[in-house]
């Protein structure tokens, strides 16, 4: 495929690997290179790009998955506004599978409820044209990739005057997460491989930050195994020259300052929250959307009665200490056990983006596991009994 | 009330009225009723118009409950029966490269075939929705017709049933077929050895594919079709060559991967998968990236996986080349001891990672 195979050709990524080895003889210690974007996640376990690399780089999966950071009673809302009498709930596919307290959306829609798999929030437009008895709403997530589209299909609906259309907005910001990170003191990162979609959006300059106040590096990548082994290749060259910048290894895509257009049309529409629950990470300041007051009749959250309850994660499920890079997912006790992508526990084990679901489904024989599995035990774990059918009962 | 004499039979008028009346029936509405499943004159049209006269052959022309065949002439072909059974419920009906007839026949055909059977006689069972079009209905019996006339089966029976608009999604087909398997021939995927290899008969994915872009859900536009073809022809090439063939399997819903994960676990034998192997069309792969779908999971409708000892490889794929729904043939992975019942996949950089069994159906991922 042109622009796709000329990032995956074997030759080009062995020398990459063998430029990486040699920067790698140059550190003075081993070092941790978080991704923060669940796409790099996925790429790194698709490829096996962990197992090409020497041991003294050790990757860790950051919370860049918007599916993984849902948290339950988010998920419960969504629930809630689909069992409506006469709503249709549109929803991207990969969260159908995201467990709430008590059920998914799958299973809510075995259940009776409305709900509608679309591939763009535009045709859940469509959908609201097509059936204007009815109530639509579009169950609105990710970080700022799939926002610009959210906000112009709310313009859209308001230039039509389509009045049985609304949103329910779960956007959340990378930037405000990635803060949180640097200031947990349990955090010991040397450097981040930057999200490739996110950046065509915002731009690189809202990473100045990283490198300028927590003094590591980032580059931005793209998401085909030689972007990823190119960016790695980029920050250990930054490591090794006691350099910390912004570099952006996208440039076929990632403009310095973004995407104006899609920036004017986020602004436009959303506000930032004063707050907003991660899974796994609790609250964060300023980290996500909602939806301006000028565009308040688009808004799933005032037009609907949601329980709006903060649901607490299963104590055994370890996703924040994962999703922090504190952990690894075998280190959780219920990992490949009571956690599995058929019964996922936590949420990094539903998304194929998750930590947890990739080394499940991709990884978990992998050499890395076998290596650190046997150096380490499993971490301990209070004695809560674990969920039968593997979603929380809390 | 005149009772008419017994012999008001040869009256010309009582004549031509009973002519009428045994005549074959021709179905005069032009959508699916309720009395099309009634059990009365109006299914006897639909049986007669529809199915009799496309699957005309001299077992269902018997119009019985069953459909009796002679043991002797079967037990000549071999020395076991394979049956099996398949229901299809595919939306849309009709698809680039094949549709819900073809597929109805071609499935049942390729699930005896990778038996090492001779698929011989199909049942066909239709649930109807009250509103189909005669006319959809007509084309694929059109379709069946010509997909067991390829395959050399006979339809010999069948049962056709109508339920309420909305009960039903147009029009759902059961097939159940029965085949003879030679004497000598045992294949079955508890057979598969360290040491063996594994063959595929060409690209993954295409039905898959094709079957996603005709939903017309996502504004995309390929020249991709379904692979729909019976195997049953390429199986007895590559059974010619070598008997000693230790599994088969049309690598159908859950694609190329889960085949092999059942394979795996049956035999409690460890896989490993060349990437670079194992063939998918740059179309495929395209509609894979935009979506975050796999192709190693796509559904295919004429693929066949075949495992064998090692030693025979060569002879099996050059037999496969020769055949037209084997000219694509590859040689995708081995059979490894360890980690038992795991199929792994050496990736063109030469890592290797798990591919496992699918949970659900795949979902496109949000970004």
């Amino acid at each position: 495929m042109k622009y796709v195979d000329e990032f995956r050709e074997p030759e080009k990524a062995e020398a990459l690997c063998r430029e990486i080895a040699k920067l790698c003889h140059r550190l003075e210690k081993p070092i941790k290179i978080m991704e923060v974007c669940g796409g790099h996640t996925h790429s790194i376990f698709k490829y096996g790009i962990e197992e090409i690399l020497p041991p003294a780089i050790e990757l860790i999966h950051g919370p860049g998955c918007p599916v993984c950071v849902m948290p339950k009673g988010r998920l419960d809302d969504a629930i809630a506004i689909s069992q409506n009498h006469n709503v249709i709930f549109a929803t991207f596919g990969d969260a159908m599978r995201v467990p709430g307290s008590k059920t998914t959306l799958l299973q809510a829609r075995a259940q009776g409820a409305d709900i509608r798999m679309v591939y763009s929030p535009l045709d859940s437009l469509q959908i609201a044209r097509d059936n204007p008895d009815k109530e639509v709403v579009f169950f609105a997530l990710g970080f700022e990739t799939t926002a610009p589209s959210t906000a112009f299909t709310i313009l859209q609906a308001a230039a039509e005057e389509i009045h049985n259309f609304s949103m329910f907005s779960n956007h959340v910001l990378v930037i405000p997460a990635l803060k949180a990170l640097l200031d947990n003191p349990d955090l010991q990162l040397d450097g981040f491989v930057g999200p490739g979609h996110v950046s065509m959006v915002i731009g690189t300059d809202p990473y100045e930050f990283i490198s300028q106040q927590y003094n590591k590096p980032i580059v931005v990548s793209g998401f085909e195994p030689l972007d990823i082994l190119q960016s790695i290749w980029m920050l250990l060259q930054q490591l090794v020259e006691n350099r910390c910048e912004v570099e952006n290894q996208y440039n076929r895509i990632v403009q310095k300052s973004g995407n104006t257009v899609a920036l004017q049309a986020i602004n436009k529409v959303f506000a930032v929250r004063d707050s907003f629950d991660w899974r796994g990470l609790g609250d964060i300041p300023y980290s996500g959307l909602k939806i301006q007051s000028e565009y308040a009749q688009f808004d799933a959250e005032l037009k609907f009665t949601i329980p709006n309850l903060k649901v607490a994660d299963h104590k055994a499920c370890k996703c924040g200490e994962i999703l922090k890079g504190v952990l690894k997912p075998w280190e959780c006790k219920v990992f490949g056990t009571a956690c599995t992508p058929e019964t996922p526990i936590g949420t990094c084990m539903v998304s194929s983006e998750g930590a947890c679901a990739a080394y499940y489904k991709y990884g978990r024989l992998s050499n890395i596991a076998k290596k650190t599995i046997a150096q380490k035990p499993k971490v301990a774990i209070t004695q809560e009994p674990l969920p039968a059918c593997g979603f929380s009962s809390d | 009330m005149n009772i008419p004499p017994p012999n008001s039979i040869q009256n010309p008028l009582f004549q031509k009225i009973e002519q009428a009346r045994r005549r074959q029936g021709k179905i005069q509405d032009t959508h699916i009723t309720l009395a099309h499943g009634s059990g009365g004159k109006a299914m006897r049209d639909l049986i007669d118009d529809i199915f009799v006269s496309n699957f005309d052959n001299p077992i269902l022309s018997q119009l019985e409950d069953q459909a009796s065949f002679n043991l002797a002439s079967l037990m000549q072909q071999g020395d076991r029966l394979a049956f099996t059974t398949d229901s299809y419920v595919v939306d849309p009906l009709f698809f680039p490269g094949s549709d819900i007839g073809e597929l109805a026949v071609n499935g049942t055909v390729n699930d005896l075939a990778v038996s090492g059977a001779k698929p011989l006689y199909l049942t066909c069972s239709v649930i109807l929705e009250e509103g189909l079009p005669v006319e959809t209905l007509r084309r694929v019996a059109a379709s069946m017709k010509a997909a067991a006339e390829k395959a050399g089966v006979k339809i010999v029976t069948g049962d056709t049933k109508v339920v309420h608009r909305g009960a039903a999604d147009k029009l759902f087909i059961n097939t159940a077929g029965i085949g003879i398997i030679p004497q000598g021939v045992s294949i079955s995927a508890r057979n598969i050895q360290p040491g063996d290899t594994i063959i595929i008969n060409g690209e993954i994915g295409n039905h898959g594919t094709a079957i996603l872009i005709a939903r017309g859900e996502l504004a995309l536009e390929t020249n991709i079709e379904s692979d729909c073809q019976p195997l049953h022809s390429l199986v007895e090439t590559i059974l010619h060559v070598c008997p000693q063939v230790h599994a088969m399997r049309d690598a159908t819903r859950g694609g190329l991967a889960t085949v092999l994960n059942e394979f795996a676990l049956s035999s409690n034998v460890g896989i490993r998968l060349f990437e670079e192997s194992i063939p998918v069309r740059e179309e495929v792969n395209g509609v894979c990236e935009i979506l975050g779908l796999d192709p190693l999971y796509l559904a295919n409708e004429g693929k066949l996986v075949v495992v064998m000892p090692g030693k025979y490889a060569e002879t099996v794929l050059s037999a496969m080349k020769l055949h037209p729904a084997g000219k694509d043939a590859c040689i995708i992975g081995e059979v490894i001891t360890s980690p038992p019942g795991i199929v792994l996949l050496k990736t063109v950089f030469g890592a290797e990672r798990i591919v496992d069994m699918l949970v659900g159906d795949q979902l496109p991922r949000i970004c």
